[in-house]
């Protein structure tokens, strides 16, 4: 039984679900395989998260690498290969609650930079689980700046082979997944040292655990990290070396080479590297980043029409909160936000496909650009949504605090995102670095890579609104972020050039700069997404209602950005004051003509209730019931209160005679 | 500090290696020492009492805050002497231990909604408490899960047929003795949360519970043996309570940022991390302007929020006494700025936590950093005692009112007294335009005048919108309704003003001239900070020029650089205990590394050599592959 609130909400869409769900899956038939894949998986209980929020650090580590091993078993059984249609919506079905995703990182890792003998030997036993892999890359002093690592791999020509070392605490292996407990192997990266002669940081396959008992190998200590926010089911670990010894051959060296002799010796191209961190980043952002923020805005939009509160009108029952318009503007941007990234994604997408495929021919030129991309938008993004599932998470009140409505979850683990795979600031310099260059190449007159060629077109010029209906028009809005955008990076180039010129160092004139690169960065990045999604709604079929309302949410997206953004577009006054309460009315209009097709707008996202596992979000609306029923399942319920005996008891009775 | 921090008895395992049920315990244990300690050592000032409390359980919350911060206090103000005869000593000698039930699953900010309900039955003169729907089950109440033995319980009253609206009870919930629940109560746990672990929030479902008439707190309103209702005589009093409360919000708000600050400036001292000048070792990060474009504005947040928190309390203090003498003159001003501080301050500082977690980096995330429990143990504050954007609309309401006032042609009065001028600048209409040129933005007493144009004209322009939408249609909630988002920013530019006022007030105040050297460095960059935030404003009312905004942002980086090297002492001068800041980040010595690596070798994870998992799946998967 639907709860009333939520099934009138359903009522009155404006569009048909079903084809929106299509159309974000790219497709009825990949809805279907889909949800086969989600059913297939949580019908097994084998997979179930039902407890999830009862258990400790130690029951969650233990249930993902039950889960880890299970999937083998279940993948063998409905015939779903790594290869195949299903392997994308495993892990959505699973919710990331799942060990040993660092050995498939450990796979790729040698795949991608290990030789063809090398593959031949490893990859086998890993697909077998005959060993277990992860990625020892980031230490405990140091992170995003590679080349500070302190990890030494000297090589001893005596006896061909490496010798590892740990020099310092700070060298410390740190963080990576799996290792805490599970690997059996791992890949660390150390400087390598021939002859006394250091060639930087190279990559190497090193055994820590014994393939028979699982105990640590001579020289290793390892362990796991401690708890964190989240991710209790990853056993993050720590990896100490002392004078361990590799064999010659465990040196990944597709690139290079140390031979018999310490000759070093390097071959082919090491760009290919560079493209396998930007795939991670492009890869990370559908499962990690937008799906968690489509959970959150469904469980917080469900939940927004069947909580009620206070009165708007006088006599009246009390209203769903997400009527109040301070409630559809915490909760309504980030829907639309939602959809924006969802169709940036697909862009970025397809992009990294053309570009491994130029790649693959040897033609590394998009090189640069897809780098820029990779880092801008994985930082823009994950800064964007963990930003959103907070609001979302603070937009459900007192409940929005209690684990069992899904919210705090979902938020301690995609806030991590803004961390792992670089650190979003210094992405987004890398991505300024880019626009800078390109900015300069474009103002003499160079050639630069399509997606920046606006750089090229500065014109002052205002804005040609004349009524807020103007702001509704994409070109309008379109104009005015590329102008915003061109601003920012072409005053910052200026001021960048004035330094240099007054005589200041290059790097301290960087660092000078750096807030605003950070923000001509980001600019770029929302032009982007603001000019895709208006882009993508041109293309969208018009039958069934949605090209409507997605152009009502790309506008929302798009004025949302100015609206909260009031002064970089007022600033040299391409927007004047009048025009911007003009977008502010603009602006407010349509959270109210979104508000009503809200709920069919999380329903197409087309989240089981097990996938949310929420009791404020399913997708019956029977909040308070699923709350009270799940509260009672809580250990703290379960057991006797051993606190009453030992403390409470002899504080309510005993000790009265001593106070 | 030091009775506490050297005490063996409140020492015990990291909390971060404990689950829900032993935090539980180690919370209960330490209160229970507490209490007898207390007693032990003759502390009996509320302030003193404050003070020990937050050391013992260094600042985090724990299961008897309810009994002594809500329970005791009704008890005080609303129980007659009668009732304080039978319960207060109990209760202050804790065979009675009490929690404050007011909140229910489906109603917590608009008091008026809740459903429980109290019936009079003169026949037995009882009430008679019923939870009707399950919505109506109390739901959240601190040390109601598992600790407390009664609650006070707001209910609707019904007497002779008519309800009459909330009313306090007392209730008892569990057996003396066997502490089992009483017939007819349903009582327990309401589950985990984010943060809160050592705190038994909890439920309570009521089934014709029957409680002797003598249980109603009767101090104001009363229901006689008949039935016969007698009303209270004024509610403008409970005011008093509130504005007390959000006061301590405020006040947590500049302590939990302090807090952070403090672990991430250090431990962005101690970090090392790529490089700024070719060729050199890597600098402290700290070194990056990026870095201290995230720090240091938060840093003087932080000591902007504790004037104002320190201003608010001094305020309540001094108009306290106002109030007993009958004076409520000033309550509904104080009531408005404190509701709108409690939001800004504590949206603002939720913010500032997590800046400062990611200005951690990866070990940020760690719970070793604490910020992690800082972040949980603060950001629910956003929602209790009133959700943050309900209090942004009361502050409005006021502003409105005021505006409302002046262009009647009343004059008003305190901080809203800026609304005065709007009236003057209808009669000049350059006034504002004419104020442009003067904005110094180097004198914090120019930037508190560019604070005030700003709200006052939001205040105006929401006030307007108001009216248009009044004029359109009928209903003045809709049109509430369709203003609000306005209202908020007018709330929030008011509230800002208020902030860069008070801290610029202070700047004066202080003797030492290097301090407040340094000071007026962090209320320039607090003032300077937000107009580069919401340029916007400014440059929409025509406060300041485009060249001053340009002119703003460089000296904003200006300020980061000669902040920078009094970063590390003006956090060291927050001076919290190593054992207080609970970080391995954040230690006084800086020795981050060595102590990360000490900390983790105690997980639980850690326990065993070989994980029990390696028997159990991996090696039978081994095995069969």
């Amino acid at each position: 039984r639907v709860n009333p609130d939520l099934a009138s909400e359903r009522q009155t869409a404006s569009f048909s679900v079903e084809k929106l769900t299509a159309q974000l899956d790219g497709g009825a038939e990949h809805t279907r395989i889909r949800r086969a894949v989600v059913e297939a998986i949580e019908c097994d209980p084998e997979f179930s998260r039902e407890n999830q929020y009862f258990q400790s650090q130690n029951e969650r580590y233990e249930a993902a690498v039950r889960k880890a091993v299970h999937l083998q078993k279940k993948m063998h059984e409905m015939g779903w290969t790594e290869s195949g249609p299903e392997f994308k919506y495993i892990y959505r079905a699973l919710s990331g609650d799942v060990a040993f995703l660092l050995h498939r990182i450990f796979m790729r890792s040698i795949s991608v930079l290990g030789s063809d003998k090398q593959i031949a030997k490893w990859i086998p036993l890993a697909t077998q689980f005959q060993l277990i892999g992860s990625y020892a890359q980031t230490e405990l002093g140091h992170g995003t700046y590679l080349q500070g690592l302190e990890t030494t791999a000297v090589f001893d020509i005596t006896t061909q082979e490496f010798i590892l070392n740990t020099p310092k605490i700070s060298a410390m292996k740190w963080w990576p997944g799996d290792m805490g407990r599970s690997a059996t192997h791992t890949v660390v990266f150390a400087q390598l040292y021939v002859h006394g002669k250091c060639y930087g940081v190279h990559p190497f396959i090193v055994q820590i655990r014994s393939l028979q008992d699982h105990s640590l190998c001579p020289g290793i200590t390892a362990g796991d990290i401690g708890p964190k926010m989240n991710f209790e089911h990853v056993d993050n670990g720590y990896l100490m070396l002392q004078n361990v010894r590799v064999p010659r051959e465990n040196m990944l060296n597709k690139f290079c080479e140390v031979q018999p002799d310490g000759t070093y010796v390097r071959r082919g191209s090491q760009k290919i590297n560079y493209f396998t961190m930007t795939t991670v980043r492009i890869s990370l952002i559908a499962d990690e980043v937008i799906i968690p923020l489509m959970k959150a805005c469904t469980i917080a939009i469900r939940y927004s029409v069947v909580r009620r509160q206070s009165k708007l009108k006088p006599g009246e029952q009390e209203a769903k909160i997400l009527d109040y318009q301070t409630q559809q503007e915490k909760l309504l941007p980030p829907l639309a936000a939602a959809y924006a990234f969802h169709f940036i994604n697909d862009y970025l997408q397809e992009l990294f496909e053309r570009g491994y495929r130029e790649i693959q021919r040897k033609n590394f030129d998009t090189l640069p650009e897809l780098h820029a991309f990779s880092s801008g938008f994985k930082a823009m993004v994950t800064q964007y949504c963990t930003s959103a599932v907070e609001i979302c998470l603070r937009a459900c009140g007192g409940h929005g605090y209690s684990l069992l409505s899904g919210l705090p979850s979902l938020y301690t683990k995609i806030l991590a995102s803004c961390i792992y795979e670089g650190e979003n600031t210094i992405l987004l310099l890398q991505t300024a670095r880019f626009l800078v260059k390109c900015f300069m190449a474009a103002s003499a007159g160079q050639s630069v890579p399509p997606s920046v060629t606006y750089l090229a077109a500065v014109k002052p010029g205002k804005c040609p609104a004349k009524n807020k209906s103007d702001f509704l028009i994409p070109d309008i809005y379109i104009e005015a972020y590329q102008h915003t955008a061109v601003r920012l990076i072409s005053s910052t180039a200026a001021k960048l050039q004035d330094l240099i010129q007054s005589g200041v160092k290059k790097h301290d004139a960087w660092n000078q700069c750096t807030v605003q690169l950070v923000q001509a960065a980001k600019a770029h990045c929302h032009y982007i997404t603001v000019k895709n999604f208006a882009e993508t709604v041109e293309k969208l079929e018009t039958k069934a209602g949605i090209q409507k309302i997605m152009k009502h949410l790309c506008d929302l997206f798009a004025l949302h950005g100015i609206f909260s953004n009031t002064g970089v577009f007022l600033h040299d006054g391409y927007i004047s004051g009048a025009q911007m309460d003009m977008v502010t009315a603009s602006y407010l209009d349509l959270l109210a003509i979104i508000r009503k097709d809200a709920v069919p707008l999380v329903d197409a996202f087309d989240f089981t209730d097990k996938s949310l596992n929420s009791a404020l979000g399913s997708y019956d609306g029977q909040v308070y019931q699923r709350l009270y029923e799940w509260a009672q399942k809580s250990p703290t319920n379960k057991q006797i209160n051993p606190a009453y005996e030992r403390y409470l008891k002899p504080l309510l009775h005993n000790t009265l005679s001593k106070l | 500090e030091a009775l506490v921090v050297n005490d063996p008895d409140f020492q015990h395992e990291d909390l971060n290696f404990l689950s829900r049920s032993q935090r539980y315990e180690q919370a209960i244990r330490k209160s229970s020492l507490m209490v007898m300690k207390l007693r032990e050592y003759g502390i009996a000032d509320p302030e003193e009492i404050y003070w020990f409390k937050s050391f013992v359980h260094r600042g985090r919350p724990e299961p008897l805050d309810l009994h002594l911060g809500m329970f005791l206090p009704t008890l005080l103000t609303q129980a007659t002497p009668e009732q304080q005869d039978r319960f207060f000593m109990p209760a202050w000698n804790l065979e009675i231990i009490g929690t404050y039930a007011q909140t229910e699953m489906g109603h917590g900010t608009h008091l008026r909604g809740l459903e429980t309900t109290a019936t009079y039955d003169p026949a037995t003169q009882e009430f008679i408490l019923n939870s009707p729907t399950v919505t109506s089950i109390k739901w959240w109440p601190g040390g109601l899960g598992k600790t407390s033995n009664h609650a006070i319980v707001l209910a609707q009253l019904y007497t002779q047929g008519q309800c009459k609206g909330l009313h306090a009870f007392i209730v008892p919930i569990r057996q003396l003795g066997t502490h089992e629940p009483l017939p007819g109560i349903t009582v327990g746990d309401i589950g985990p949360k984010f943060g809160y672990d050592e705190m038994d929030n909890g439920y309570l479902k009521m089934d014709n519970f029957r409680i002797p008439r003598e249980n109603m707190l009767m101090k104001y309103a009363q229901v006689e043996p008949d039935g016969t209702y007698v009303k209270p005589l004024s509610d403008k009093l409970t005011y008093g309570t509130m504005v007390f409360i959000r006061s301590l919000i405020v006040g947590d708000s500049a302590r939990s940022l302090s807090r952070a600050c403090t672990i991430a400036i250090r431990y962005s001292a101690v970090r090392h991390q790529s490089e700024l000048k070719p060729g050199e070792p890597e600098p402290q990060i700290l070194d990056y302007q990026t870095q201290q474009y995230k720090l240091f504005p938060l840093l003087a947040t932080a000591y902007a929020f504790h004037f104002v928190g320190a201003y608010i309390k001094d305020t309540y203090r001094r108009i306290s006494g106002d109030i007993s003498e009958g004076d409520l003159s000033e309550l509904p001003e104080l009531h408005a700025l404190t509701a709108g501080l409690k939001a800004f301050t504590s949206w603002t500082a939720n913010a500032g936590i997590e800046e400062c977690r990611m200005a951690c980096g990866g070990h940020g995330y760690s719970r070793c950093s604490g910020i992690p429990d800082i972040y949980v143990t603060f950001t629910p504050s956003c929602t209790y005692e009133g959700e943050n954007t309900v209090m942004m609309l009361q502050t409005a309401r006021f502003l409105v009112k005021s505006y409302t006032q002046v262009s009647s042609g009343q004059r008003v009065t305190g901080t809203v007294s800026y609304l005065n001028d709007l009236s003057r600048q209808r009669i000049q209409p350059q006034h504002v335009a004419a104020r442009t040129v003067t904005v110094r933005i180097n004198d914090p007493v120019s930037l508190v005048e560019a604070y005030k144009a700003r709200a006052s004209r939001l205040v105006e322009a929401a006030a307007k919108n108001l009216q248009a939408e009044l004029n359109h249609r009928k209903s003045k909630e809709d049109a509430w309704n369709r203003t609000s988002v306005d209202l908020v920013r007018a709330s929030e530019a008011h509230c800002h003003y208020v902030v860069v006022k008070l801290f610029a007030a202070k700047l004066p105040e202080i003797s030492n001239a290097a301090v407040r050297a340094v000071m007026t460095e962090l209320c320039l960059l607090y003032a300077l900070y937000g107009i580069s935030k919401n340029t916007g404003d400014f440059l929409q009312a025509g406060i300041l020029t485009n060249a001053q905004i340009t002119q703003v942002n460089q000296h904003v980086k200006e300020l980061l650089a000669i902040i920078r090297p009094n970063a590390v002492a003006l956090v060291d001068a927050f001076d919290f205990h190593d054992a207080h800041l609970g970080s391995v980040l954040g230690r006084y010595d800086g020795n981050v590394y060595e102590n990360m690596f000490e900390w983790a070798k105690k997980s639980p994870l850690n326990k065993t050599e070989v994980h029990e998992s390696f028997h159990k799946h991996l090696k039978p998967m081994q095995a069969k592959l």
